[in-house]
């Protein structure tokens, strides 16, 4: 009899041991969702109320008002910026895309040995200053940069040009190389994660190594595409360092008119109004990317 | 366990169906992976519509041989040959061979459907005539109106049926599987290795099939190839393998085996007279391949010893015979395993057909005879 009731009891415990551990769980959760909450949730709050109000010369007026979305949508500037803008991101999202598949495959499917110091290289950027990083460019493709010199010294021209530096080649060029780990280490991940069977299944089922890539492996990388190209294109979106650094006169991005109106113009609503297409537009990015991706999980 | 088959080889019923050219040929092929061998030389023709297995442990190059016939691995030396042409370094989308892989591999963004129908996607088959292909396929592994499900919404064995669809629907000339039963349950597993054997008959592909499990191989081969370490060790039917193993690795991978080390002291042509030490002189069939002399291995089946207590005649004539302290006594079921030990020290195990419940139990430290006919030990140079 013992020996039957003993089981039981230890079943009892564990059940009850199971029980309990998702409420000590519960006690790791009020430091983060309080840091999240005051540090991200209250003063995304603040910005986005600052765009219902109005400035009136140095004080704010805290009165309701669409005044800032109808300058917003009515004003040529923000919309050509806004639209440059989004370009620029859709751009480098695609060439960081391009630069990055064959390099995580090459990774994810070929390298053997030294996979982790080769994956470390990839990061290794990362921990350098963006701000460094930039004006590495800067210095690579000023008048008297690197780029110049060395096409002196080979002889393809014969004065040093100023058309590399402060135009839009000069932004595409910094914001997809400092962007690439961002769209590496995702794909990095799903074709890692991708059975090397489902590729010789598709090689042994007739399929030519285009079609495989184009039925296979690109639809089951998909949810790390997306993932990737998210971060790339959002921080490219919102970033105004490059612009300010590298870009020309026509060459005005969104961020670079939000910091403007926080700072010199000393427009806070305005620049909180400017964040709003930015918000919208990363906020489709994430739906869609969650729909895929989520669509990707199941999949997998 | 193999139960006990007929001492004589058995004469398959489908031996006659194969001829002409070899559906397969190896030729001379090896495979290094880097300084590592991992094919060391093996030569091999699987004939039209056989069914082949490739049996060994782990890291015997069982897979690498079937993955360079697949065309995923390419050979270091050699040559495979597949219906008659030479595969050099075809890629797997050019070869006239199908695979069932280990996990299946079953696409997992396309439906049961799509996953069929992949294969005559990419060698162009109309629509119209894929899909009674497909319907077809599904219907043949019985597997139908499953054609819409994902296959993560499928069983193990369901997904297995998918794989074999997926496979068979492009009628290969060869048919490769690669452990595909691994991954199921003992009693899933049995109704599949019939089921393939029975696909094997009715589709007349080639079937090259891997496996670990000596009994999948005795039970759904036409003949098997015992690989290790990189090399096929013994080539034949069932019966041949298990019968008449040539080395003592055979023997030992394939059922159970006693081996005892014997010394050889004349022949008669019909059997070789040898002693066991602290036993005296017994006589054992012929090795083949190799002279019979010096110190050798004997290997006798413990289903193939009797106890003579259980024998209605008393003796019988030319049966070798031996006597031994009863040591372990193991229930199996079907059958009881008793351990001797006989008086040179060494142990022999004898199974013993659980015929009747409690008939003729033995106590432990009793003093058995056994005997069996000499034409079931096999003297081995190993």
């Amino acid at each position: 009899m013992a020996s039957i009731a003993a089981p039981t009891s230890e079943q009892t415990i564990a059940a009850a041991r199971s029980e309990r551990r998702p409420g000590g769980l519960w006690l790791l959760l009020p430091g983060p969702l309080g840091w999240m909450v005051f540090f991200y949730l209250v003063p995304l709050v603040i910005l986005l109320v600052h765009a219902f109000w109005s400035v009136d010369y140095l004080t704010i007026q805290r009165t309701f008002t669409l005044e800032n979305f109808r300058t917003l949508l009515t004003n040529d500037l923000y919309l050509r910026v806004l639209g440059r803008t989004a370009a620029m991101a859709a751009v480098v999202t695609l060439a960081d895309l391009c630069l990055a598949f064959p390099l995580a495959y090459f990774l994810a499917k070929r390298v053997t040995k030294h996979r982790e110091l080769l994956l470390l290289l990839v990061i290794f950027p990362l921990w350098s200053s963006y701000l460094i990083r930039v004006f590495a460019w800067k210095t690579i493709l000023g008048t008297n940069g690197i780029l110049n010199s060395f096409l002196l010294t080979v002889g393809v021209i014969d004065q040093p040009a100023t058309a590399f530096l402060y135009s839009k080649t000069a932004m595409f060029l910094t914001f997809s190389q400092v962007w690439l780990p961002f769209m590496i280490l995702p794909l990095f991940t799903v074709l890692d994660r991708l059975p090397n069977s489902f590729i010789e299944a598709a090689s042994d089922l007739g399929a030519n190594p285009w079609r495989t890539f184009r039925s296979v492996i690109l639809p089951l990388s998909l949810p790390g595409i997306l993932a990737g190209s998210l971060s790339v294109f959002s921080l490219t979106l919102g970033d105004y360092i490059t612009p300010t650094l590298l870009g020309g006169p026509g060459d005005q991005m969104i961020g670079r008119l939000v910091a403007d109106n926080f700072g010199m113009s000393n427009n806070w609503p305005l620049g909180a109004t400017l964040v709003v297409p930015i918000l919208v537009l990363v906020s489709l990015f994430i739906a869609v990317a969650n729909r895929f991706g989520a669509l990707g999980r199941t999949a997998a | 366990m193999a139960q006990a088959l007929m001492t004589e080889t058995p004469v398959r019923a489908d031996a006659g169906r194969f001829g002409g050219t070899p559906s397969i040929e190896l030729r001379d092929v090896s495979k290094f992976f880097g300084q590592v061998p991992a094919v060391s030389g093996i030569s091999l023709e699987v004939r039209q519509g056989e069914f082949l297995t490739l049996l060994g442990p782990s890291g015997c190059g069982k897979t690498t041989t079937l993955r360079m016939i697949g065309g995923f691995e390419l050979p270091s030396a050699g040559e495979i040959v597949i219906e008659g042409e030479a595969m050099g370094d075809r890629p797997p989308y050019r070869r006239p061979v199908n695979t069932v892989f280990q996990n299946y591999a079953l696409f997992p963004h396309m439906t049961v459907g799509q996953n069929v129908s992949y294969g005559l996607e990419m060698t162009g088959v109309p629509k119209p005539e894929r899909q009674r292909r497909v319907a077809e396929a599904l219907d043949m592994v019985r597997l139908p109106h499953v054609e819409n499900r994902k296959p993560a919404e499928l069983s193990g064995g369901q997904q297995q049926r998918v794989a074999l669809a997926r496979a068979l629907v492009n009628r290969p000339a060869v048919l490769l599987l690669d452990e595909p039963l691994g991954a199921l349950d003992l009693k899933l597993r049995k109704t599949m290795q019939l089921e393939l054997k029975q696909l094997n008959r009715e589709v007349g592909a080639t079937f090259v099939y891997v496996t670990h499990d000596q009994e999948e191989a005795l039970t759904m081969s036409d003949r098997i190839a015992v690989m290790n370490e990189g090399r096929i060790l013994q080539l034949g039917t069932p019966g041949d393998i298990y019968e008449r193993p040539r080395t003592r690795f055979v023997a030992d991978f394939i059922g159970q085996t006693n081996f005892l080390e014997v010394e050889v002291i004349g022949s008669d042509g019909a059997a070789v007279e040898v002693d066991l030490p602290g036993s005296g002189p017994l006589r054992a069939r012929p090795p083949e391949g190799v002279p019979a002399q010096g110190t050798m291995t004997l290997a006798v089946r413990p289903e193939k010893i009797s106890l003579m207590a259980d024998l209605p005649g008393s003796e019988i004539p030319g049966w070798d015979r031996l006597s031994g302290r009863l040591e372990e006594i193991i229930y199996v079921g079907t059958y009881t395993q008793y351990v001797l030990r006989l008086p040179g020290g060494q142990e022999l195990a004898v199974h013993r057909q659980n015929r009747a419940v409690g008939e003729g139990e033995h106590p432990m430290g009793e003093t058995l005879t056994v005997v069996f006919n000499p034409q079931s030990a096999a003297l081995l140079a190993d």
